[in-house]
C-alpha cells in the first residue's frame, strides 16, 4: 500500500495528528517506566531468605517484670527444653534477629586489626546451638559450629574489647565480597572485640533481616547465646501443623512463666507476606495506573479518529466512487494509525529514557533495560489498532454516493 | 454573556453526550489520581508544630572515635548520654530536653492483663517545649527529673485503655513491675510526623507513656531506637560514659535568629570536649530546626513521591486527551461557529464561549474527580503503611481539587478555542 497519500493527508491535519502522537508518546514513556518499576518490585519480593520459611515459627515473649533478678540464662534453657518436647517441633533455637523481622543490627567487619575503616558492614545473627538446622540453612563450605564454641552474650558483653569469639559462619555473598574467588573458610575477620574471628563455614544464602540496613547482603552467624528478655525463639516444625505448634508453644511458655506476654508469635511465611505488603500494594497501583492510561489513550484515539472519519467522509466517498474497496479504506485508517503510533512510540522511547534519567537521579533507580522499550511499543501498536478499528469500520461503510451528495 | 455561553455549552453537551462524558471522565480520572497522591503528600510533608517549628532545634555532635572517620560526613543522628546530660545541665536554650524511645510493659492496677507498649524517656521541658496539651494534671518538674521520681504522663489513649478515661492523676500505673504515679494525662495529640525521634516510625501514633529519663535509667527500662557504639561499653551501652550515641536532644531558642549563637556554643562545647580528650574528631556540629530536619531526613516516603510523579504524568495524558476531544468537537461545530460569526459574534466572543464550555467540563470533572479522590484515599487507607490512616481530605485539598480541575480544563480548552476562533464564516456558510 502506498503511504504517500496518508502522509499528505496528515500534513493537512497537523494538530489532530500531533495530539495523537503526543498522547501515545506520553503513554509509552510512562508505561515503559511503570512496567520496569513493577518488575523491580516483583524482583525485590522474590528475594530468598535462605531459610525454610514455611517451616519456621517465631515467638517473642518478654517477661513483664524486667527488674526481677532471675537467672535469664537458666530461664531460656528451660524454655528451649520445654519447647523441644512439644509434638511436631523439630528444632528450636534462640536468635537475636530473623529475616522479615522488624529489627536489625549491623557490625563493621575488617580484615586486619589496625585497619581504620570497615571493609564491609554485615548483619550478625547471634544464635544458640541449633540455629543452623532451625533456619534450615545450606552449608556450602566448611563446617558447623562445635558445641564448645558457643559463648554467653553476658560474658561477651562484660569482656568488652577483649572478647574472643571462636568462630563465625558467613553467607556466600559476604564471602564473595571479602575474598573474591578464594575459599573464605580458614580466613579471619575482625568485628567483635579486637581478636581475629576465624571463618569456619559458608552458608549459601541468608538474607539480612530488612533490606534497608546497608548495601550488599552480607550476613554472618555468631555462636553467641543471647538470653535477654524477649529474645526470639525460633522453632522449625512440620508445615502441616505449624499453627497448632505455634499455639501450643505460646501456651507452654505462658505456663512456665505466667508473667510474660506474647509480643510476637508468627509464622515466618506470614511475616514475609507482611514484609512485602507495601511493595505488593505499589505494584498493584502501578498496574492500575497502566491500565487506566491505556484506556484513556484508547478513548482519545477513538474520539479523534471518529471525528476525523466524519470530517473526511466526503473524501472517503470519492475514493469509494473511484473504485476503492471497503477493505482498502479500512486498511488506510489502520496504516494511518500505525504510522502515528510509530512516531509516538519513537518519541515515547526518548521520553521514557529521559523519565528514567529523572527517576534514576531522584530515587536511586537503575537504568531502564532496553528490553522494556519493545514491550511498550508492542502494547501501544496493538492499542492503536484496537482503538482505531471501530472508527475505521465506520469509514469503510461510507457509501460512494456521499461523494455526490452535497454538490 | 457568561450565562448565555453556559447555556450554549449545556446545549452542546446535550448534542454530543458520549464525547462530553468521555472528556469529563478523562479530566476526572486525572484529577482523582493526582488529588489522591497530592493529599497523601500534603499530609506527610506538613509542619508538625507550625507555631514554633523555626525555634525548635535538633542537636547533633560528632563524638565518635577517629575509626572510620571521613571528613565532612554527617555526625551521628543521636548524641551520647554524657553530652546530653552536659548540655541539659548547662541549659543554654529557653527550654531543652533529652530523650530516648522505650518499650515497656504497662499493667493496670486491677487484675486486667498487662500489655507492652511504646514509651518515651525524657526530661521535664519536653511537654511545654513541644506544646503537649495536658487534659489533666501537669507535666513532671525538673525536681522530679533530679530525684528520679517514679512519675508518668500518659497519652489520652492509654488513659482510656488503662483507667477508662477521666482524670487519672494520682493513680498508680505499673510499668515493668514498678509503681509509677500518674501526674498528667495528655489530651488528643498527634503531631504528624512524630518528629522528635526520626529513627522510629515517623507516622506511628504518639507514645503511650512518658517517664523521666533519669527514672527510666534507674529502673533499667528497655530502650528502643537506633544506637551506635564505637568502643568498649563495658557491658552497659546505656551507662553514662558508654561510647554510644542513642539520645535525642532538642532545644527551644527564644527566636530563630538565636541559632547562630547556640551553634557557636555547641562548637565551643565540642572544642572543650576535644581538649579534654573525649572527642577525637574535628568539631562537627549540626543544629537544624524542624523543617530543615524533616527535609534532611527525607520525611516523605519515596514511594509517595514516586506516586505523585506518576499521578501528575497521568493527569498530563488525560489533559492531552481532553485537548484532542475538545478539538474534535469544536471543529465539528465549524458551521455553527460560521453562523454565529456571520450574525456578528466577534472572535473574542467565540473564544470566550469555548473556554466557558471547557471550564464547565472542568467543574463536572472536578466533582467526579473529587469522588474518585475520596475513593482513592479510601484505598490508600486500606494500605498497610503506617501513614495510611492519615490520608484524609481537608478543606484546602478540597478547594485545590476544584481549582486544579478548572485550571486544567481551561488549559486544555485554549487550543480548541483558539482554533474555533479562526473559523472563517464565509467558507462555512458556503458549504451549508
Amino acid at each position: 500500500m502506498d503511504i504517500r497519500p496518508i502522509f499528505s493527508t496528515l500534513r493537512r491535519h497537523k494538530t489532530a495528528a500531533a495530539l495523537i502522537v503526543i498522547e501515545i508518546a506520553l503513554a509509552c514513556a510512562i508505561i515503559c517506566n511503570a512496567i520496569y518499576l513493577i518488575d523491580r518490585r516483583l524482583d525485590h519480593m522474590s528475594r530468598p531468605s535462605g531459610t525454610v520459611e514455611a517451616e519456621i515459627l517465631r515467638i517473642q515473649m518478654p517477661s513483664i517484670d524486667e527488674t526481677a533478678s532471675v537467672d535469664r540464662r537458666a530461664a531460656v534453657e528451660r524454655d528451649l527444653a520445654a519447647l523441644r518436647t512439644l509434638p511436631g517441633v523439630r528444632h528450636v533455637a534462640t536468635v537475636t534477629q530473623i529475616p522479615y523481622g522488624n529489627s536489625s543490627s549491623t557490625s563493621g567487619v575488617r580484615l586486619s586489626p589496625d585497619q581504620p575503616n570497615n571493609t564491609i558492614v554485615a548483619s550478625g545473627y547471634l544464635g544458640s546451638e541449633d540455629l543452623l538446622d532451625t533456619f534450615g540453612l545450606k552449608l556450602v563450605s566448611g563446617r558447623r559450629f562445635n558445641p564448645d564454641e558457643f559463648l554467653d552474650m553476658a560474658d561477651v558483653e562484660s569482656a568488652g574489647d577483649s572478647a574472643r569469639v571462636p568462630a563465625v559462619i558467613i553467607n556466600s555473598a559476604m564471602a564473595e565480597r571479602l575474598f573474591p574467588g578464594k575459599d573464605a573458610v580458614g580466613q579471619h575477620i575482625y568485628s567483635w572485640g579486637s581478636a581475629p574471628i576465624p571463618i569456619v563455614g559458608v552458608v549459601e544464602t541468608l538474607a539480612m533481616p530488612t533490606d534497608n540496613t546497608g548495601p550488599g547482603n552480607a550476613t554472618m552467624l555468631l555462636p553467641i547465646r543471647d538470653a535477654s528478655n524477649g529474645i526470639n525463639y525460633v522453632i522449625r516444625t512440620d508445615p502441616a501443623q505449624r499453627r497448632q505448634v505455634l499455639d501450643a508453644a505460646v501456651a507452654t511458655l505462658k505456663q512456665i512463666d505466667p508473667d510474660r506476654i506474647a509480643v510476637n508469635a508468627d509464622l515466618m511465611s506470614d511475616l514475609r507476606e507482611k514484609y512485602y505488603r507495601e511493595d505488593r500494594a505499589m505494584a498493584m497501583l502501578l498496574v492500575v495506573v497502566c491500565i487506566a492510561l491505556l484506556v484513556v489513550t484508547a478513548l482519545g484515539i477513538v474520539g479523534l479518529a471518529s471525528f476525523w472519519v466524519q470530517q473526511r467522509s466526503k473524501q472517503i466517498g470519492i475514493r469509494r466512487a473511484l473504485g476503492a474497496t471497503r477493505s482498502q479504506i479500512l486498511r488506510y485508517f489502520q496504516v494511518e494509525n500505525f504510522l502515528l503510533a510509530t512516531i509516538g512510540i519513537v518519541l515515547g522511547m526518548l521520553l521514557a529514557y529521559g523519565l528514567n534519567q529523572l527517576l534514576m537521579s531522584r530515587y536511586e533507580l537503575g537504568r531502564l533495560p532496553l528490553v522494556y522499550l519493545p514491550i511498550g511499543a508492542v502494547v501501544l501498536w496493538l492499542l492503536g489498532q484496537v482503538a482505531v478499528y471501530w472508527p475505521a469500520r465506520r469509514a469503510a461503510s461510507v457509501p460512494p454516493a456521499v461523494a455526490t451528495r452535497s454538490i | 454573556m457568561f450565562g448565555y455561553y453556559l447555556q450554549l455549552a449545556l446545549r452542546s453537551f446535550r448534542n454530543s453526550k458520549v464525547l462530553t462524558a468521555l472528556m469529563v471522565l478523562a479530566i476526572a480520572l486525572g484529577i482523582g489520581a493526582s488529588m489522591t497522591t497530592l493529599t497523601v503528600f500534603h499530609v506527610l510533608s506538613g509542619d508538625p508544630i507550625p507555631d514554633k517549628s523555626d525555634r525548635l532545634f535538633y542537636v547533633q555532635l560528632d563524638a565518635a572515635s577517629m575509626h572510620g572517620y571521613t571528613s565532612g560526613e554527617e555526625p551521628d543522628r543521636n548524641i551520647t548520654r554524657f553530652d546530653a546530660e552536659n548540655l541539659l545541665r548547662e541549659a543554654r536554650g529557653a527550654r531543652q530536653a533529652m530523650m530516648s524511645g522505650g518499650f515497656v510493659a504497662v499493667a493496670p492496677d486491677d487484675n486486667r492483663p498487662a500489655f507492652f507498649t511504646d514509651a518515651r524517656y525524657t526530661s521535664s521541658d519536653f511537654f511545654p517545649m513541644f506544646d503537649a496539651p495536658l487534659a489533666h494534671g501537669r507535666a513532671w518538674t525538673a525536681e522530679d527529673d533530679a530525684s528520679r521520681a517514679r512519675v508518668a504522663v500518659i497519652s489520652a489513649e492509654t488513659n482510656q485503655k488503662v483507667f477508662g478515661g477521666g482524670d487519672s492523676t494520682g493513680k498508680t500505673l505499673r510499668v515493668n513491675g514498678a509503681d509509677f504515679r500518674v501526674v498528667g494525662v495528655l489530651g488528643p495529640w498527634m503531631p504528624t510526623p512524630r518528629f522528635w525521634d526520626l529513627s522510629l516510625d515517623r507516622f506511628n501514633s504518639l507514645e503511650s507513656v512518658f517517664v523521666p529519663f533519669s527514672t527510666a535509667i534507674e529502673q533499667k527500662l528497655s530502650r528502643m531506637g537506633s544506637m551506635n557504639c564505637w568502643g568498649d561499653s563495658g557491658g552497659d551501652p546505656n551507662a553514662l560514659s558508654a561510647p554510644c550515641t542513642w539520645v535525642q536532644y532538642w532545644v527551644e531558642l527564644p527566636a530563630s535568629t538565636d541559632a547562630a549563637a547556640y551553634r557557636d556554643y555547641l562548637t565551643s562545647y565540642s572544642d572543650q570536649q576535644r581538649t579534654a580528650g573525649r572527642f577525637e574528631r574535628p568539631t562537627n556540629v549540626r543544629l537544624r530546626d524542624v523543617p530543615a530536619l524533616l527535609d534532611h531526613q527525607k520525611i516523605v516516603p519515596s514511594d509517595v513521591r514516586l506516586q505523585l510523579w506518576l499521578a501528575i504524568g497521568f493527569l498530563v495524558v488525560c489533559l492531552v486527551n481532553t485537548v484532542g476531544l475538545l478539538l474534535a468537537k469544536s471543529l465539528r461545530r465549524a458551521s455553527e461557529i460560521g453562523v454565529r460569526r456571520a450574525l456578528g459574534a466577534s472572535r473574542r466572543a467565540i473564544f470566550a464561549q469555548f473556554l466557558v464550555e471547557a471550564g464547565a467540563i472542568g467543574v463536572a470533572g472536578g466533582v467526579v474527580g473529587l469522588g474518585l479522590a475520596l475513593l482513592g484515599l479510601w484505598a490508600v487507607r486500606q494500605n498497610p503503611s503506617s501513614y495510611a490512616a492519615l490520608a484524609q481530605l481537608d478543606t484546602t485539598m478540597l478547594l485545590t481539587t476544584f481549582a486544579l480541575s478548572i485550571v486544567a480544563s481551561l488549559l486544555a480548552g485554549l487550543l480548541p478555542a483558539w482554533r474555533a476562533m479562526q473559523v472563517t464564516p464565509a467558507i462555512q456558510l458556503k458549504s451549508q
